[in-house]
């Protein structure tokens, strides 16, 4: 907000603004400013619009969606999306905002550890999640060679059981973006004034009373917007499923973001964007939040 | 004075109880990567938790191409490199042109394009990857390495715009204005007064474009198919395609593909942190 208030010269950004006296003939500087934001809307003209348009339209046969809901697979990718979104994001977050309160201590072996926390958020999916399942191997992954060493038993066969194939993605998904928001959270603590904490200890207060009367009064607006960006993000992960389980075992791990790409597979467009289509109920109303938040 | 220490190391412990954990979580796949492409063919599979020999031949092999899905392997680290740059440019292009029209120059419709690219910025990207597909087939820009730039740059603009935007309004009006007094055009004002205080913005939105791009795995496979214009991602999926496929160079070279970005973000973190932490969740 902070931002906003240092242009108290402008006249206030009110919708009724533009008339008066702009209507002389252009001036040079909004000349040049329609010449500097010429090629972003080209760029979202020409890839954005169109795209979403087009998409649109092939969207468009009620038939389509007949078929999608006919399809079990589609019933099956809607539940798994949603306790996807309902675990995947609760979980994260409420470990990010743990692990913030251990990042902020003032060591320096914890400055070194962070700074290999964030790996997992730097290096690109596909080695690491290739990794992942390679470790998850039924027969030679390291997890099961472990397991078979130390019981002599034979351990599950980790991605071949829905369940725990898409509970494991989720983990998957865990690893790779707990450190951004973890990074988030951790800057939303230093911004607490310290003072509040040292006036709180002066007077007694244990751990849990500072976070639950300093830290959280604080943090929850940060964590509340920082959860809804997340299951935004979340929907569009693409990366967790496909690359450890390839929506298999049967297709039964599907999510959303994936769903659309099986569909293309199968040479079924329309139904690749019925899929995105059903998914609008979801995600509109978040980013209608976050549009709220971010450009008020 | 020893019920002090006492409660001292306990608070450390309780740290480190808490550290070795996180430690072990974020490292494992990481370390499994490297286990992997320093394990001599075939030993990576036997579970050992280091290889009894461990060699530098993987490494080798990739970088000689000995094998048929690395055929292509300094061709597609060039692509990568190629794509990379491409889109972080041409993002910073776009997107600082693009936030001094909207923040300095108050351009009309300027606050509507920022709500059109904030709206852009929410759409999960892979939502907008099929119809995206199918665009670029119908501009015939299939396999050309433009449909993943220009991709990439629709991708990275909106937040791009968003940040450089956030750090323009910051920027004390009084500057403008005196420029404006002194007879300054808008070029002037731009090239002289805003890129300079903008830097350290523009290298964390840059950074941050070229590292999208570079990870880029679901749009680069569905725009670019042939082996010579693919990225190296999408050559480590081809892996896949089999069931017994070298395993360890797959991790060799995954481990070749992770580290620019690694080495970029390390590079560039005290840009990054303050520039996308502070622009992703305003509070």
């Amino acid at each position: 907000m902070s931002t906003i208030a240092l242009e108290g010269a402008a006249p206030p950004e009110q919708k009724s603004a533009p008339a008066g006296p702009s209507r002389r003939r252009l001036s040079p500087w909004q000349a040049w400013g329609l010449v500097l934001i010429a090629p972003y809307v080209l760029v979202f003209a020409v890839f954005v619009l169109y795209p979403v348009g087009y998409g649109l339209w092939l969207a468009r046969h009620p038939a389509s969606y007949v078929k999608l809901f006919d399809d079990p697979v589609f019933a099956r990718t809607v539940v798994n999306t949603l306790v996807f979104l309902v675990i995947g994001i609760n979980l994260k977050m409420l470990i990010a905002l743990f692990l913030s309160g251990f990042f902020v201590r003032a060591r320096p072996w914890i400055k070194w550890l962070s700074l290999l926390f964030i790996l997992p958020w730097a290096v690109p999916s596909i080695p690491t999640i290739l990794s992942l399942r390679f470790m998850l191997n039924p027969e030679w992954g390291i997890i099961n060679t472990t397991i078979f060493r130390l019981t002599g038993a034979d351990g599950p066969n980790w991605l071949n059981n829905p369940q725990l194939a898409l509970g494991l993605a989720i983990l998957v998904h865990i690893w790779k973006s707990l450190p951004f928001w973890t990074l988030i959270l951790v800057a939303g603590r230093l911004a607490i004034p310290n003072e509040m904490y040292e006036a709180a200890s002066v007077d007694g207060a244990t751990g849990w009373q500072k976070f639950r009367f300093i830290t959280w009064p604080s943090l929850q607006t940060l964590y509340l917007t920082s959860s809804i960006l997340s299951m935004i993000w979340t929907l569009g992960d693409f990366n967790s499923v496909y690359l450890l389980t390839g929506g298999g075992p049967a297709d039964q791990t599907h999510v959303l973001a994936t769903l659309g790409l099986r569909y293309l597979r199968l040479d079924q467009v329309d139904l690749s964007m019925a899929t995105v289509v059903c998914a609008l109920p979801l995600v509109l109303p978040l980013v209608y939040f976050m549009m709220k938040r971010l450009s008020r | 004075m020893s019920t002090l220490t006492l409660k001292k190391a306990s608070t450390e412990a309780k740290l480190l109880l808490i550290g070795i954990p996180v430690a072990i979580w974020t490292l494992l796949p990481i370390y499994h990567l490297t286990l992997f492409a320093i394990s001599p063919r075939g030993q990576a599979v036997s579970g050992k938790l280091w290889p009894d020999r461990p060699t530098l031949d993987n490494f080798a092999v990739v970088f000689h191409q000995e094998h048929h899905y690395l055929g292509h392997f300094w061709l597609q680290l060039w692509n990568s490199v190629l794509i990379a740059v491409a889109a972080g440019a041409i993002t910073l292009f776009v997107a600082t042109a693009a936030a001094f029209a909207i923040s300095r120059l108050r351009v009309k419709g300027g606050r509507t394009i920022m709500n059109l690219a904030l709206f852009t910025y929410f759409i999960p990207a892979a939502f907008l990857a099929v119809p995206m597909y199918k665009t670029m087939g119908n501009y015939g820009l299939l396999n050309s390495q433009w449909a993943l730039i220009l991709a990439m740059v629709t991708i990275a603009t909106p937040y791009a715009i968003w940040v450089l935007k956030q750090a323009s309004d910051k920027l004390p009006i009084e500057l403008d204005e005196a420029a404006r007094i002194d007879g300054a055009t808008p070029l002037q004002l731009f090239r002289l007064v805003y890129l300079p205080l903008m830097l350290p913005s523009m290298v964390a939105v840059g950074t941050y474009a070229l590292l999208l791009a570079w990870n880029e795995y679901l749009y680069a496979f569905l725009l670019l198919s042939d082996d010579r214009s693919t990225t190296l991602g999408v050559a480590l999926g081809s892996f896949l395609a089999a069931d017994d496929s070298p395993w360890e160079l797959l991790m060799a070279t995954g481990l070749l593909y992770a580290l620019p970005p690694a080495a970029i973000y390390y590079a560039f973190k005290r840009y990054m942190v303050g520039g996308l932490t502070a622009g992703a969740v305003k509070s």
